[in-house]
């Protein structure tokens, strides 16, 4: 811990208070939604109008603007799922089990959203909209897993033991992150290769490039903006008894 | 290019618009809907104070 300096050490353990980090998030969304939104337009505006069509693709390329930025979010919202899990886990933080449980269901949207568009991308250039690949199949698993922790959650009534178990399912489910990362290279699949992370020189042009970084990182703000939203519920919901919460609806009326 | 061009999207506008269509409507409800839901638990929750001391 001597690590990390005094300010943000401070900053963590405040915002471990649920009355504060509720007041914050407040504070914080506009500016979230407002960059947010900017970042949505630069790349839509790049990628459906900009950006030239696919010598051999065509326009319906066009996909890879949502596809690949929410497959990313896929793993990037799973890792972040099972982190603050582990944390809840071992300080038993509640601010880090609700951060936990708050980033399923929008992991989940994302993974949904990978497999539909990617479905609807093969369609007209693979000829099928489903193989029974490693890429596919792995993705299909990530979305069970996700799944499986937002039922098993609503399944347990005492909120804290449900996010132990949850912690416990997202963090062996982890095992399945290098595996979709990794299932192009290890496996012959249909899906294509990687053409952005390659380690010497992405294959990709920069004008189809920027936008595609643009919409992953507007995808990165929405993730902050949907998981918060859905802490504050949770948040609520769990301290419906505590004082903040009478004092927050009094000053309501 | 004209807008009718941009639509169609050079022939895959079905599988185009499809796509970013299911992903706004799925990443707008994600939104939407714990607004809506903490709205409606606030509102349960006041009702219940003001019936617990009038």
């Amino acid at each position: 811990m001597f690590l990390i300096p005094d300010s943000v050490g401070r900053f963590f353990h405040r915002m471990a208070s649920p009355p504060h980090f509720y007041a914050f998030t407040e504070k914080l969304l506009p500016w979230l939604t407002g960059i947010f939104l900017i970042l949505l337009a630069c790349g839509l505006y790049g990628g459906l109008y900009l950006a030239p069509p696919d010598y051999q693709q065509g326009d319906s390329y066009r996909i890879i603007y949502i596809h690949v930025p929410s497959a990313w979010m896929s793993l990037f919202i799973y890792m972040m799922m099972a982190v603050a899990g582990a944390i809840g886990l071992i300080w038993r933080i509640k601010l880090a089990e609700i951060v936990a449980i708050s980033s399923a269901s929008v992991g989940a949207s994302f993974t949904f959203i990978a497999l539909v568009t990617g479905s609807l991308w093969g369609k007209p250039m693979w000829g099928t909209w489903w193989v029974w690949d490693a890429r596919l199949t792995s993705e299909l698993i990530l979305l069970f897993l996700y799944l499986g922790v937002i039922g098993l959650y609503n399944a347990i009534d005492d909120k804290r033991t449900a996010s132990k178990a949850v912690a416990i399912l997202a963090l062996v489910g982890v095992v399945n992150i290098p595996i979709i990362h990794y299932s192009v290279e290890w496996w012959n699949t249909l899906h294509q290769g990687p053409t952005v992370t390659k380690m010497d020189k992405p294959s990709i042009h920069v004008s189809m490039l920027v936008p595609l970084l643009l919409m992953a990182l507007a995808f990165k703000f929405y993730y902050v903006i949907a998981m918060l939203q859905r802490a504050k519920l949770e948040l609520l919901q769990r301290e419906r008894t505590a004082n903040w919460v009478k004092k927050l609806i009094e000053e309501q009326k | 290019m004209n807008l009718q061009e941009f639509f169609a999207m050079g022939g895959y506008a079905f599988y185009v618009w499809t796509s970013y269509g299911i992903c706004f409507v799925v990443l707008l409800a994600n939104i939407v809907l714990p607004i809506l839901q903490r709205k409606q638990f606030l509102r349960q929750l006041a009702l219940k104070q003001k019936r617990q001391n009038p």
